[in-house]
């Protein structure tokens, strides 16, 4: 029980961290926040309850007002800002990464991270991204989209590299995957 | 890990946490309820007056906050140009400044420990549902004092990619040592963790 409360707090460190490096490149040139990359990892490794807690932990601690989100932002302000959709949406975006990857346990841990990171972390996550804009900006819900729609090959890519990350993680550690522990 | 509560003192940090976000509530709400864009400069003025009484320094400070909003008001600038529509444009634009900015208010004047007694107050009576207010506690204090651990690792890092590579910017390579790391330290702190008999409910 304690071991799980530490990789929870683990994980939400390293999504904080992994948006606050500055100059991550996915892309050539093109600097891309890598932090739903940790987003990503938490569901992934840590496995769906874990992974969403993880990911409600960095919310629940940038509503307290600590500067964890890219840049150094935080506090409450974000929650009545547009991007409110993307930040609540990490919740079940770890939560369905894990529980895909928990339950695709046939598939390479390659194959398997991807497709889970895909659907949690770009299917799930945008739903209530896109949303949360359509509400703030008013606008209707294709027009949002549209805003969002630039994000999205770069989202991709993250998905991708969160799989090899999880599979590179899987073959250094034995059991570091506890989403398939 | 430094907090964004504001080092200038100003009046808003003697009132009580709960009032502040119960102000902020009812003012919210107010805000949206607004449907005409001239009455937008209520709130408006309303807000910047409040950053003023902070003083200048720190009504800069409550500006500095609310720059990453400029993309999106300028979407908004814009898509209702286009569309000559400014009106709406500017209802919606002034709202989403006021009430952004009203909240990085109630941020900026609560001490991080207020927030947290505030927090545990508010998830008590959830204790029928497991949650336990003193380890989400320790989680937060573990996250603080990782963050800076892992950011600091994460730099690290990335010097000595630059030291080895030919390409001058690190991409997601240093994230798999990051990780490793991360789960490395997992280990170690949970045996620290057990030796001073566990986490407290």
């Amino acid at each position: 029980m304690d071991r799980d409360l530490i990789m929870t707090a683990l994980f939400a460190a390293l999504i904080a961290a992994l948006g606050l490096i500055p100059s991550v490149t996915l892309i050539s040139g093109v600097p891309i926040s890598a932090q739903s990359l940790g987003v990503m990892l938490a569901g992934v490794v840590l496995g769906a309850r874990r992974g969403a807690m993880a990911a409600a932990l960095v919310v629940l601690m940038v509503a307290l007002g600590l500067p964890l989100l890219a840049g150094g932002r935080g506090g409450i302000g974000v929650f009545a800002g547009p991007t409110v959709g993307f930040l609540l949406g990490w919740i079940p975006a770890a939560f369905v990464a894990g529980w895909v990857m928990e339950r695709a346990r046939r598939l390479p841990v390659l194959a398997a991270g991807t497709f889970a990171a895909v659907l949690g972390g770009v299917v799930v996550l945008y739903v209530p991204g896109i949303l949360g804009m359509a509400l703030v900006l008013r606008k209707s819900l294709p027009e949002a989209a549209g805003f969002a729609l630039p994000f999205i090959p770069g989202d991709l890519l993250k998905a991708v590299v969160a799989g090899a990350l999880a599979s590179a993680l899987n073959k250094a550690r034995a059991g570091a995957l506890l989403s398939r522990a | 890990m430094l907090s964004l509560t504001s080092e200038i003192r100003t009046p808003f940090h003697a009132v009580p946490a709960g009032a502040k976000l119960a102000a902020l509530a009812v003012l919210s709400v107010a805000t949206f309820s607004i449907s005409a864009p001239a009455l937008m400069l209520l709130p408006l003025t309303g807000t910047a007056l409040l950053y003023l009484c902070g003083g200048l320094r720190f009504a800069r400070a409550g500006l500095r906050a609310l720059r990453p909003l400029w993309p999106f008001l300028a979407l908004l600038a814009i898509w209702h140009g286009l569309s000559r529509d400014l009106g709406n444009g500017a209802l919606l634009g002034g709202r989403l400044l006021s009430t952004v900015a009203l909240a990085n208010l109630v941020t900026m004047t609560t001490r991080l420990e207020d927030m947290i007694a505030m927090m545990s107050r508010i998830l008590a009576p959830l204790a029928w549902l497991g949650v336990r207010p003193g380890r989400i506690a320790f989680a937060i204090g573990l996250v603080l004092r990782l963050t800076p651990v892992l950011l600091d690792r994460g730099r690290q890092l990335s010097m000595s990619w630059r030291a080895r590579a030919r390409r001058r910017r690190p991409g997601w390579q240093i994230v798999l040592p990051l990780c490793l790391s991360a789960l490395d330290d997992a280990d170690h702190i949970a045996e620290a963790v057990r030796a001073r008999g566990g986490i407290p409910d």
